[in-house]
Formats: C-alpha cells, structure tokens, sequence
C-alpha cells in the first residue's frame, strides 16, 4: 500500500529531545549565529512534549552547561538544590546497613559542585533556549522509520501514521500519514536502545568491533516528605540488600527542593535469577530503615522507569554512518562509575553538532559521515572520563559487588582510571538468566500501600495514557516464544522484569496459557527489548504523544 | 461568516493532580499544559464549518500569561486563521474572562461564538452564558449537533430527557459537549504553518475589562481517600453487613 506523504527538509534533524538532542540542536544554532549564516534545525520527540519521557535521578554535574550557556544561571536553568552531603551506604539486610567512611569512597562518587535536579526540567528550559535560538521542535511526532537512500545513506527519518486500528486499518477521517523528515544530516538522541539507534547499529555493523553493550533498569519515585526530615542537597547511594553479587544494582535518595525527595534503585539487567522482579525489589528496598525514615509520613508524587544503557567506554560502537551520528544514551556515553549520563550525553551531543556545523558552513552538502566527531571526541574530556571508568561495570560483574567494589577503589583513587588493565565483559545480557529451574523463587511482600505500592497504581501516577486502538507497539518475532520456549525455561520473565505490568501469562479459553501484552500500560523503558533471553520482543514507537507524561522526573 | 473560538490553557487531562500542601491551589510548576479539549472540539467544529463553508475566517483567542501563546498556536495549526492573545499573568475569573471576550467578538464583528461548555481545570462551565448575557445574544449549550443556515443555528443538545433541539439566530454563542465531534490529529506540516500565522495582543485594560476578583477560593483539598472494601462470601453476609451500616 503506497502512502502520499508530505517531505519536509532541513539542514540537521535531530531525533529525540533528551539533554543529548537538545544540546546539539542549541550548539549547531549557537555555531550558525557565530558564523552569521544559517542552519535550519528540526528537533522531533515521541512525548507529548519535551521532557514528558524523561527519566533520571539525577545528580547533575554542570560541566558540558557551563560549556553550552555559560550564563544558565541568568538564563533561568532549574539547577535550584546544590549537593551539600554525600552518604555511601552497604545494606548487610533488611534492617541493618554500614555507611561508608568518606575515605574509603571512590572519587567519582564525589558530587561537590553537582545539582540535584529534574532532568524533565532541566530538558523544558534546554528546549526554550532551543526555541529562542531558532531550532523548531515538534513534540507528539515519534520517528518511525529511518530514510536510507539507494547509496546507503540516511537521508532522515518518516515519522509514524496515526489513526491507525489495532489490526493496521486506516481510521476513517483519523488516517494522517506521517511526513518525511529529510535533512543533510540527521542526529540520533533517542536514548537508550532507540529503536531507530538499534537498527542502525545493525545496518551500518556499528558494534561490530565494541564489547556487548550493557544496561541496567532504573525505576524512581518522587515523594513529598515531612519537612521535618528534608534535608535539601542530601545524596545518598548504596548497594547490599535487597540485591546482591549474582544480581547486582544500586539505590539512591536525593533531597531536592519544596521538600521533595527522589528515591530509586537501579538493577543490572546482568541479573540472573528468572525470578527477580526490579519493580518488587524496590518496592520492598524502601522499607528499609535507612530510607524508610525519609518516605515515613510522606507521599509519593510520582513514579516511573527506563532503562541505561551503561557499558560506557568497552562498548561504545562506531559514532557515525553516511549522513549521521549516534548521540548521548542512543551512543551509550553514560559514565556508570558516577552514575551520570547527563553531562555526557549534552557533551557527545555538541560534540556532533560541531562537526556538522563546520561541514554545512563550509558549503558540505551532508550525506557523508562526520568524521570530525570522533575525533573531537578522542581529544575531549568526556572521552578522558570513560577511558578512566572503562573498568567500574565489568569489574562489578566479574568480581562481584565486594571484590567490584575494591577493585574500583583501587582503580579509581590509585589509579585515577589510568592503570594498565582494561577488563571485558562480552555475555550480553539477555544471556545472563539461569533457567527457573535451577534458581530460586523469591516471594516479595506484598505492598503497605504506604511506602511500597504494586505495579498499576505506579503505572497510574506515571500518568501514563497510549490511544487505546491503534496497532501494539512490542512486537513480537515470533509469537509462540513466550509460552512455548520462554515459560518453561525461565517462568516467562517479562511478567517481572517489566516495571509497568504490560506482559502477563494468563489462562486461556482452551485451558492452556496465553501471553498477554497490555500495551497501553508501557512506559517506555525498553527493558523487554534488552532483556528478552530470545531477543523476540522489539519496542517500536507507538503513536506519537503516546506513554508516560512525566512532570518534575 | 467570522467565527471566534475562545481555548483556554489548562492542565493536561493526563496529568494526575496533585494539591498543593498548604491547599491554596494545585502544584503547575513543571505541569504539562495543553488546550482544554472541549475548546478542542468548539475548535475542530469551526473548522469543519468552514470546511463547508458556512464559515469565511476563523479567529482564536485566549486570556492568560506569556505561556498561552502555545495554546494559540495549537488553534493555528488546528485552522484558525489567525489568533488574538488578551494578555493577563494573574489568574482570570470567569466573568473577567466573559467580559474580555464579549469585547473581542464586539471588536471582530463575528457572528458565530464557539467555545467548550467548561474548561476541565475549574469546571465553572460560566464563561459562554455569560458572554452570551453580556451581549445579550441567544445561546445555545452542551451542543452535540450543530448545523448552520442562512442567518441561523439549529443546535442539538443533550439534556437529561434526551435531545433537544433548539433553532436560533445568528449571530450566537454555542458552547460544545463532548459528543460535538472527535477534534482530528494535527499534521506536522499544519503546525509549522501555524508559527507564522499572526497573533494580535491586547490588554484586559486595552479592552476595557477591568478584572473581577468576584470569588474568592478558601481551599483546595484532594477528594478524601475512599476506603478499602470489604469481601462478603454470601448474600446474607452483605445483607447483614448493610444492615449492619444501617443502609437498609
């Protein structure tokens, strides 16, 4: 079926208005003005506005800021709760846990001179500066495909029809086709696993020559709390219970302003108990005392999740291809060690949009591959940065959280990141689950409704909404995986690693099971897509303005 | 035929509300903001007036700070034909809002007024009768069908015995129900359009409204939670229960 669309062209379109599309798209502007010539730029989001999916802690170190707007602060950027006081904590159980001594934390773990912010926010502001510098942004649009011309080169993307059923039939009067965004050079900031980013890794065999990538899953609540116990500027971190080496991850807690605070945990998708829930595992992390004593008396605000991408420098694939880059998360430039992707992904995002700046202003007619961006990227400090925490994730997988744990104390406060041993970790992790035969159930509390909560009413005050008859959106290359292969083997187990309650294994009419995927419930994580031991599920972007609608994450 | 359309901006209906802890308000900040949807339907009407023709030129307006202009431009690429912004940053009443609008549509000389029966953020559903008193023009509202004829409206409208339909003439005031029409999906191509398409700026004071500060909000307080149920194996058990509870 032929389909009439519109074509719109652009000098630089950039793909997802996260911290790493927006920089490029502010920078190419800024390098435009500076050269008293003009670029047109085109910035599409699959949220229903800018900063609706995003979702991170977030202690921001204002590096790559300071380098972008220099004058942020005049400029009005919500960075209002600066770090005064760093807490390290080992959970031994679920009542009892050892702070580490300031001395024995490794450096990166250091947050003087960092904000507690919301990325959400942070993301709003990056966009009116944007906007006031002539960058046009289209939230709403979700690119669905990616325009790669008979020379092979990517040309742009084509953005999602809608008004499209649930079987794929046009809606009468609804049916709008989604235009063709062309452009010399089109930027990739989709965050982690894009479903565009992955497939142009496979096409252009971009990870050809990287370590596996890895990820883990994030999920974060925003309370209210008693302002009594507020402490703006307080960080905490730690690890120990309830997770542990076979299945490693990590917590956090951050005072922010109007006596709020961010409570997470993220979980290694490296975990290999089928039985794991990361959702129920942060449900019952909260009660513990370190944390409960905070969350007791208060009121949780909201609640979401997304993946990390955070192999950080063993796995970064080849930036470039024949008319774009991969940026920010969609690249993997998070630095793990600090559990920070911000700074990094603005910085890799100016990065591009210089070289593509410099190409279009010396009359470049684009398609080719920037080549500057590599190489401005080897010479920058964010490059430096993880080179120097290369060895902080594998070091946690191949030693555990304890053996991980000295290593990188040495590595890192010794070393600064310089020593002569770089360690690889190739399993990806979809492969790392043992079968549910040989691993242990684990039977979660169930939730106070106080501190802990289940899965749809966190879905709810994610504010989640998709229109509910349009085709689903997790698409599955085979569909008889996940009763046939994945449930005997592994207890099926996208009914736990999904945060959002989208898979579920229920009874069928003929007495068997059946998988069913709620589809209208996800928000957006790409955890199935990753996690998957068949690699069956791929996340496609729903209609635009579909998923979470996040405010102050 | 000139149209008006008045959209409001309004918290986004996904978004869960939150009360502010010392209960003067809602929390906005970092809130996203859209089009009330049922200025959202009186809008895609309009359009689909003109579409057959009834209507020449669409005109949209708003009253509200800096941050409405988004509003505008969502009405723009929608299809109205261009846009008047009533610049207020304090927080409008209704009637200051009737006030200012009937003086907009005075001024544009329009003969047909669409706007939503209510807007979702205080629900006050007073804003089109009262523009339609001020000017003293017929009004038509909750309009689930509206068809237009020759110096008149022949408007459908759901009322609790079923459907009335009232005739009216021009020019009116409709305000739109629900069930009016389904507003389309914006095109890309249409939003960008509606970047450069003009918005007109006035004051309240330009138009000569002075604000009303008639109602006065005393408190906001979230609905009280409701409380857990109770699981009852057999009929005699729940009878007792509402016996017990003495509802029957």
């Amino acid at each position: 079926m032929s389909v009439e669309r519109d074509v719109m062209e652009y000098d630089v379109l950039v793909v997802g208005g996260g911290p790493a599309g927006l920089s490029a798209a502010c920078r190419i502007k800024q390098k435009a003005a500076e050269a008293g010539k003009e670029i047109s730029v085109c910035l599409v989001e699959k949220g229903s506005e800018v900063g609706a999916h995003i979702l991170s802690g977030a202690v921001f170190e204002p590096r790559a800021l300071n380098e972008l707007f220099p004058n942020w602060k005049e400029l009005g950027a919500p960075l209002n709760t600066p770090v005064k006081r760093d807490e390290v904590w080992f959970f031994t159980s679920q009542e009892q846990g050892i702070k580490t001594p300031g001395a024995f934390v490794p450096h990166t773990m250091h947050n003087e001179g960092n904000y507690i912010i919301s990325l959400g926010n942070l993301c709003r502001w990056l966009a009116q500066q944007a906007e006031s510098l002539g960058v046009e942004i289209y939230p709403g649009f979700a690119a669905q495909e990616i325009l790669i011309d008979e020379k092979n080169i990517v040309r742009g993307v084509q953005i999602g029809d809608m008004g499209v059923d649930h079987n794929g039939k046009h809606k009468e009067g609804f049916y709008t086709p989604g235009i063709e965004l062309r452009a010399k050079y089109t930027l990739f900031a989709e965050g982690c696993r894009g479903h565009l980013g992955k497939r142009l890794l496979k096409h252009y065999k971009l990870d050809e020559k990287s370590d596996a990538q890895h990820y883990g899953i994030g999920l974060k609540e925003l309370w209210t709390i008693d302002p009594a116990k507020h402490e703006p500027g307080l960080v905490i971190h730690g690890t120990g219970w309830p997770l542990n080496s076979a299945n490693p991850g990590g917590f956090f807690l951050y005072h922010l302003e109007n006596h709020q605070v961010y409570v997470g945990l993220i979980v290694d998708l490296a975990y290999s108990n089928p039985y794991l829930s990361p959702f129920d595992e942060f449900q019952r992390l909260k009660h513990h005392p370190v944390l409960k004593k905070y969350l007791e008396g208060g009121k949780r605000v909201s609640y979401g999740a997304r993946a990390i991408t955070k192999g950080g420098y063993n796995c970064l694939p080849k930036m470039v291809f024949p008319g774009g880059a991969l940026i920010g998360c969609d690249l993997g430039t998070l630095n793990f060690s600090k559990i920070k992707g911000s700074h990094t992904a603005m910085k890799s995002g100016m990065l591009a949009a210089d070289a593509a700046a410099a190409a279009l202003l010396a009359g470049g007619e684009g398609g080719d591959e920037l080549a500057a961006y590599p190489e401005s990227f080897k010479a920058s400090w964010l490059y430096d940065e993880l080179y120097r925490d290369r060895n902080f994730g594998p070091a946690m997988h191949k030693f555990g959280v304890f053996g991980g744990a000295a290593f990188n104390y040495i590595d890192q406060n010794f070393f600064r990141g310089k020593s002569p041993i770089t360690l690889h970790d190739n399993t990806p992790d979809y492969a790392t689950l043992k079968p549910a035969a040989q691993s242990k159930k684990i039977e979660y509390p169930k939730p106070d409704g106080v501190i802990s909560f289940d899965k749809l009413s966190s879905v709810f005050v994610s504010s989640t909404n998709h229109e509910e008859d349009q085709p689903v959106h997790l698409k599955l290359a085979d569909p008889s995986i996940p009763i046939g292969k994945n449930l005997p083997l592994y207890d099926e187990p996208a009914q736990r690693y999904c945060p959002a309650g989208v898979y579920e294994v229920i009874a069928a009419v003929d007495g068997g099971k059946k998988f069913q995927i709620n589809a209208q419930n996800c928000v957006h994580c790409k955890t199935c897509d990753i996690k998957d031991p068949a690699q069956n599920i791929t996340w496609v972007a729903p209609e635009g303005s579909g998923g979470p609608n996040y405010s102050n994450m | 035929m000139k149209a008006l359309v008045s959209v409001k901006r309004v918290v986004d209906y996904n978004v869960r509300i939150q009360v502010k802890s010392d209960g003067s308000g809602v929390v906005t900040d970092g809130v996203k903001f859209s089009v009330n949807p049922f200025d959202e339907i009186a809008m895609e009407e309009a359009v689909r007036l003109k579409e057959k023709g009834k209507v020449t030129e669409i005109i949209a307006v708003t009253i509200g700070g800096a941050k409405c202009e988004e509003t505008l431009r969502t009405a723009l690429a929608f299809g109205a034909d261009r846009a008047v912004h009533v610049k207020e940053e304090s927080e409008v009443q209704p009637l200051t809002a009737a006030q200012a609008l009937a003086a907009v549509f005075k001024k544009e000389e329009a003969q047909l007024f669409l706007l939503g029966k209510q807007a979702i953020d205080d629900d006050a559903n007073q804003t089109g009768q009262m523009v339609a008193a001020l000017l003293d023009l017929p009004q038509a509202t909750f309009a689930s069908k509206v068809e237009l004829e020759a110096g008149k409206a022949t408007v459908t409208r759901e009322v609790d015995a079923g459907l009335e339909t009232l005739e009216i003439d021009l020019p009116a005031v409709i305000t739109a129900d629900l069930r009016l029409n389904e507003p389309r999906y914006l095109k890309l191509p249409d939003i960008m359009k509606a970047k450069k398409k003009p918005i007109a700026a006035f004051s309240l004071t330009d138009l000569g409204v002075t604000p009303g500060a008639g109602l006065k909000a005393s408190k906001t307080a979230a609905p009280p939670k409701r409380s857990k149920g109770v699981v009852v194996k057999t009929v005699d058990e729940l009878i007792a229960a509402l016996k017990g509870k003495g509802l029957i």
